[in-house]
């Protein structure tokens, strides 16, 4: 199986753990995860203002790529690209009048209407591979390990483009458990990283990243699995300081679920780039005889 | 402390561009709070998102803008989804930013950014921030 | 081929090389900063301009297409659109609408390249106005030369230097895509960071050049370069005259020279 795939910057560089774990997971699961031909940046963010629609033009400009590759999905890894180009979709979709003004402002491109649907990787691997495959592929369960499912913000607000119910998604306990491992209830599973207030504003940011990992050790979880370069920046660069000043008890391991699926398929840790992940994370799984080096 | 509110103190168009910014009508809130509660970020805020959702009922053009509520806002989205109102108060915090940036004022000054921070940071922390935050 | 046409009455091409133009030779106007010009019409832009009287102390360099002095921003007649092309290149059309950009202020960092990292992050802390981009495709509809404007930028915050150069290689740094650019980015001069990054720490060296260098400085050729100054007119014409040389259509390796000392 072969599907169009769209990266994100960050994933090229700082996040390349997220994508390599991912392209090789799916290419032990049989799919072909085919990169989109001259991406650009997505934005990132969805401009929320009527009158603005020039932000909504990156994303439309991807959507269009693929639409000329013949593609009738996109699959993305990052959360944030997922929101930014499903929401983008939808204008499209839906809002007449600004699908032809966007149309008619890139007009060196073809026109979009809409045609590509926006698919979250793990929608994807949930819908088009299905769990079944993945267990019946999983060569070392994670034997129990206690994992906390993060969501962030973007993969679950606004409804309209949720992977899950806002209120309680369950996609990331159906995976975890999928691979063996055991997903934990806490505070705190969709709660807001800080996003991009970490640039200017990083105490309020910092704030908002204790009570998520103050959830989680509460609940006693092993590990933290993560879908956003930006959470997972936000969340390990703020550990070690919460840590110091004694707002959270001990530090969590924080992965990218892609790469504890790679662990879980029986994948060499070449194929997961734990090399970018903090020490605590390969600590804890050679701890568990899930990696060996 | 006192506040003067009277038919010369409200801005109407102010009143009138967020909502048209923003595609809700904030008359429908009912300073119920559930907003404020919920959001993450409030308690790095001056005012909670009700306060300010008041304020702009109250056409307060300066305190609305001015205080860092619309620049400590996330997107996050939380307050939208709990809204029992159905108020996109997202929208609302975007609107309000923009009366402020399309002015043509930068919150944040991407050439003021510390050379070994830029690095550190991802891009997309980047590109997220400047778009909310620059104009 | 006859300059007659159908009705037997010769007609006059004004080509411009004079400036009394042939009676009856016909003109169209043209429109600089706003005031009518009647112009040649085989022209391009910039004779146009100095046909009709300005003086380009800026703004004209190599007239060839590549030095990037001259970026002109024009109309059609009857259209809203803006069209973008170097003055020396574009031929002027009637009622053509013009004005000319020279010189763009875009923001240029300040940087050593002797010092820099070549990393994507090296270019971000110097120009983090990068981030900005809307990939609005404003930059890549105004290059006069073609270049992927959008393209190499989504390289760079890609991190991918070597891709950014090499689309941007034909870039004259002319300064278009920066004066339609609605984040405020330099792209010529972050492309040119790139090409520079690249080119000293990311191509591949000559290895054959490096060695070559190598010997020179090691002294290979010092004697026979010795040998040649101290020589007389007479003796270098002779050995000029009787130098070995390869056979013109020598088939590639079938030929070497009998003095191999040098090779």
């Amino acid at each position: 199986m072969k599907v169009s795939y769209y990266p994100g910057c960050t994933l090229k560089t700082k996040a390349k753990n997220l994508e390599e774990s991912a392209i090789s997971s799916m290419t032990a699961l049989g799919v072909e995860l085919e990169e989109l031909p001259r991406w650009n940046c997505c934005g990132a963010v969805h401009s929320l203002a009527e009158d603005d629609l020039i932000h909504h033009v990156a994303p439309v400009r991807d959507l269009i790529r693929a639409m000329e590759r013949g593609s009738s999905r996109l699959v993305t890894l990052c959360s944030m690209c997922y929101n930014t180009l499903a929401r983008a979709n939808r204008i499209m979709r839906e809002d007449e009048v600004k699908r032809k003004t966007i149309n008619e402002f890139m007009r060196e491109e073809k026109d979009y209407r809409g045609e590509v649907e926006v698919v979250h990787f793990l929608n994807f691997l949930r819908d088009e591979v299905g769990w079944e495959k993945v267990v019946e592929r999983v060569k070392r369960p994670l034997d129990g390990l206690r994992v906390a499912g993060y969501y962030g913000c973007t993969l679950v607000r606004p409804r309209e483009v949720a992977i899950g119910p806002p209120g309680h998604p369950e996609i990331l306990d159906e995976f975890l458990r999928a691979i063996g491992a055991v997903p934990v209830d806490y505070a705190g599973s969709n709660l807001c990283c800080g996003s991009y207030q970490i640039v200017a504003n990083p105490e309020a940011a910092v704030d908002a990243v204790s009570r998520i990992l103050g959830g989680a050790v509460g609940a006693g979880v092993d590990a933290m699995v993560i879908s956003c370069p930006l959470c997972e920046f936000n969340l390990s660069g703020s550990q070690k300081g919460l840590l110091e000043d004694g707002r959270i008890s001990r530090e969590v391991p924080l992965f990218y679920f892609t790469q504890l699926l790679a662990v879980a398929l029986g994948l060499e840790e070449g194929a997961c780039r734990f090399d970018l992940n903090d020490r605590v994370a390969v600590d804890l799984l050679r701890s568990r005889n899930l990696v060996h080096c | 402390m006192p506040i003067q509110i009277s038919d010369k103190t409200v801005k109407r168009g102010f009143i009138e561009r967020v909502m048209k910014l923003s595609g809700q009508d904030i008359y429908k809130c009912f300073q119920c709070g559930t907003c404020g509660g919920a959001c993450p970020m409030s308690g790095s805020m001056d005012a909670v998102p009700r306060r300010v959702m008041h304020m702009v009922q109250l056409g307060m053009e300066e305190e609305a803008g001015g205080g860092n509520t619309c620049w400590t806002c996330a997107s996050c989205h939380t307050c939208t989804v709990s809204c029992p109102r159905g108020i996109d108060l997202a929208r609302v915090m975007e609107a309000i930013r923009l009366l402020t940036l399309r002015k043509n004022v930068n919150h944040v000054e991407p050439s003021k950014l510390e050379k070994e921070e830029i690095k550190r940071l991802p891009q997309i922390a980047m590109v997220s921030c400047f778009r909310k935050m620059t104009s | 081929m006859s300059d007659r046409c159908e009705c037997g009455v010769v007609q006059q091409v004004a080509t411009g090389d004079r400036a009394i133009l042939p009676e009856g030779a016909k003109t169209i106007p043209i429109y600089v900063m706003g005031k009518r010009y009647e112009v040649p019409e085989t022209l391009t832009i910039m004779k146009a301009m100095e046909y009709a009287g300005f003086k380009f102390l800026r703004g004209a360099g190599c007239r060839g297409g590549i030095c990037g002095a001259c970026p002109t921003v024009y109309r059609k007649e009857g259209d809203y659109k803006l069209y973008f092309g170097l003055a020396c290149q574009t031929v002027v059309e009637p009622n053509m609408y013009l004005a000319q950009i020279p010189f763009y202020p875009a923001n240029r960092a300040v940087y050593e390249i002797e010092e820099i990292e070549p990393s994507g992050e090296a270019i971000y802390a110097l120009y983090p106005e990068l981030f900005r981009c809307v990939a609005c495709n404003n930059c890549t509809k105004a290059c006069p030369m073609g270049v992927e404007v959008l393209d190499y930028i989504s390289a760079i915050k890609q991190g991918d230097i070597a891709k950014a150069a090499q689309l941007s290689f034909d870039c004259i740094q002319c300064g278009l895509c920066a004066s339609r650019c609605m984040g405020e980015l330099p792209q010529y001069h972050i492309a040119q960071l790139a090409r520079r990054i690249y080119g000293r720490y990311i191509q591949p060296g000559a290895d054959h050049l490096k060695r070559r260098v190598e010997e020179i400085e090691g002294g290979k050729y010092d004697e026979m370069l010795d040998r040649l100054t101290r020589m007389s007119h007479g003796e270098l014409e002779k050995l000029y005259k009787e130098r070995e040389r390869e056979p013109d259509l020598a088939p590639p390796g079938t030929w070497m020279p009998k003095e191999t000392q040098y090779l």
